[in-house]
């Protein structure tokens, strides 16, 4: 027990008199936190649409105007000529071509069907779906309401119509940055933790100074849970940290408690923590450990559901990822933040992780060789 | 009394026999230099010895204790100061002591007498508060050396102790080392420096692997017919096949 209090006091000392790591551990949540959110949008805005009118009816007019009144769309150019349209595209200056074909209102009237021509630039796959998505919605909108004012008489309306309201439970104005700003503070707390534990080690192999504590008769246990702590605590101050500016900045409060926060992050913190000091006993440079661990990184917080659906993910990836506590912990912050969830709520994710904190940290231990 | 005793130890790495069969005895309170030229193998023996490097073959005791079963308890035993550096640098010099001291098991009032004697015959009392990484060489290896005997161990490791260290300061650490030896620790030294090797009470030399002499400075010079040790030690090196690393 004492061995292992002098190591947290060495290990605690060693990071509070490195400016790097302290400078760090308050700057990395202000700044992930107040940015990201900010440039991280779901929302496509200003979708740039260029229409080619052909008709230049009452009715082609109506619907131009109905597009251009929301504010998903940009009218780049109202124009006669697909060519001229084409090249807008081109020059990727329009998103969206919208073809308005000669006899639109004729044939809309005459034989009660018209044909609309819609191009999409498909560079950008996201905007040119949802660019897609939302104008065949309006013209959707557009064709209701052109059936609803031919027949006459409202009384005698032989043809429902259903309307659609929705309402969004836990985040009723579907307020983008609910949604990411937890999942973004997960990130944060992976980073830093997988990182400066996986660099730790490494960094007393490369100075020399981890023959000098093999050679003592300490405990591979002792050592492994002296350099586990510092980065656990580490974790807990950073979750605090961007938990308030979460607040402050995002007048985020979690609907949940805390407490439920607080446990499931140590948990988590220790299998990310077991991870980087896995890492940590198999690289013999900084280096090494540095492109390991960011490799892993880069996988876990890709595939770990914040920026993509794991919904709509193919069936193995959606395999992997009940392999990765990042996504563990997303789900459960936006659980716990949104929707008020309880610790019996998450029960399921919080065994998981554990298993996962068992298992690196045992395998950690395992691989630490006080003798090679 | 033998405190090492070493039969036919080997360490092979792949195909490359770093140490090969090497015999030896060492005894308690005896001041045993360790010489032989860069890549001979002296760091992989003295890294076997002190737990740090599983053997691939061959016999040791180190205070009594299996190299092979007992490491753990080799290591209560021994002291060890290695070639790299060995204290912290981001840490000050009492604070290297509080955590050695701590490791070894020494009680808070064992580390509070231990730093003041310490800062007492190395007269560092205005420094114990500087980051090691602030002291010049010598200082450092002076303290290293200190830091290893904390625990008051039956036998030191001191891998090239004195290895780019001013000559008075290296004057100052036989010094010390004699004192341990004095004090009933047997001291186990590698070193490059030929007047060192004069110092120690037996030496033995390393040749690509194996011990090609061992014997007291006196014995060796008038075996090889040489009037200094670095006469001797030319006459074996020169044999050697492997080249400097």
């Amino acid at each position: 027990m004492r061995a292992l209090f002098i190591l947290l006091e060495k290990e605690f000392r060693q990071i509070f008199r490195d400016p790097a790591i302290l400078r760090m551990m308050f700057m990395m949540p202000a700044i992930q936190l107040l940015i990201m959110p900010l440039a991280a949008d779901y929302e496509v805005k200003n979708v740039k649409i260029c229409i080619v009118d052909y008709d230049h009816s009452s009715y082609s007019q109506k619907l131009v105007n109905k597009i251009t009144a929301t504010d998903y769309f940009r009218l780049v150019d109202y124009t006669d000529s697909y060519d001229k349209a084409l090249t807008y595209v081109e020059h990727d200056e329009a998103d969206l071509v919208l073809q308005i074909p000669s006899s639109f209102e004729k044939d809309l009237i005459r034989e009660d069907e018209a044909p609309l021509f819609l191009a999409i630039n498909a560079i950008n796959g996201v905007k040119a779906n949802l660019g897609g998505a939302y104008l065949r919605s309006i013209i959707g909108d557009f064709n209701r309401e052109v059936r609803l004012e031919w027949l006459q008489l409202p009384r005698q309306n032989t043809q429902p119509t259903i309307e659609i309201e929705s309402i969004n439970w836990f985040n009723p104005l579907m307020n983008y940055r609910f949604f990411m700003v937890p999942g973004i503070l997960v990130i944060l707390v992976t980073m830093v933790g997988a990182f400066l534990s996986a660099l730790n080690i490494v960094k007393e192999k490369e100075i020399g100074t981890i023959e000098q504590i093999n050679v003592t008769p300490i405990r591979k246990y002792q050592f492994i849970l002296g350099k586990l702590i510092p980065f656990w605590v580490l974790g807990f101050v950073i979750l605090t940290i961007g938990l308030l500016i979460s607040w402050v900045a995002y007048g985020i409060i979690p609907v949940g408690s805390f407490v439920t926060i607080y446990v499931f992050a140590g948990v988590y913190l220790l299998s990310v923590l077991g991870l980087g000091l896995l890492v940590s006993t198999f690289a013999n440079t900084q280096q090494q450990a540095m492109l390991l661990s960011f490799f892993m990184m880069m996988i876990f917080i890709l595939l770990g559901g914040l920026y993509t659906s794991i919904d709509s993910m193919p069936m193995w990836a959606q395999t992997f990822t009940k392999f990765n506590p990042v996504t563990y912990f997303i789900e459960v912050m936006r659980m716990v933040v949104l929707k008020g969830s309880s610790l019996y709520d998450i029960r399921f994710h919080l065994l998981k992780v554990l298993i996962f904190g068992v298992v690196f940290n045992s395998l950690a231990i395992w691989n630490y060789r006080k003798r090679s | 009394m033998n405190v090492i005793s070493v039969q036919n130890l080997t360490k092979r790495f792949g195909s490359f026999t770093a140490v090969d069969q090497i015999s030896f005895n060492v005894e308690q309170g005896e001041i045993f230099g360790f010489l032989g030229a860069n890549g001979a193998g002296k760091t992989t023996a003295m890294r076997m010895l002190c737990g740090l490097s599983l053997p691939s073959s061959g016999e040791a005791k180190v205070a009594g204790f299996d190299l092979y079963k007992d490491a753990e308890k080799i290591k209560k035993n021994i002291g060890y100061m290695s070639q790299k550096f060995s204290l912290y640098e981001d840490l000050t010099i009492r604070e290297n002591i509080r955590f050695y001291g701590g490791i070894y098991g020494l009680t808070n009032a064992e580390i509070k007498e231990k730093t003041a004697s310490l800062s007492h015959t190395l007269k560092i009392d205005d420094k114990l508060n500087t980051l090691v990484r602030a002291l010049p060489l010598g200082w450092r290896q002076k303290i290293s050396f200190s830091v290893a005997m904390i625990h008051k161990p039956k036998i030191v490791f001191l891998d090239e102790p004195t290895g780019g260290v001013d000559p008075v300061t290296r004057r100052e650490f036989w010094t010390m080392i004699f004192e341990a030896a004095n004090e009933g620790t047997t001291v186990f030294v590698t070193t490059h420096y030929m007047d060192e090797a004069e110092y120690c009470g037996r030496v033995s030399i390393m040749v690509d692997g194996k011990i090609d002499a061992l014997g007291a400075p006196q014995e060796l010079k008038e075996k090889f017919s040489a009037k200094d040790m670095g006469e001797v030690f030319l006459k074996l090196a020169r044999g050697a096949k492997r080249g400097d690393d």
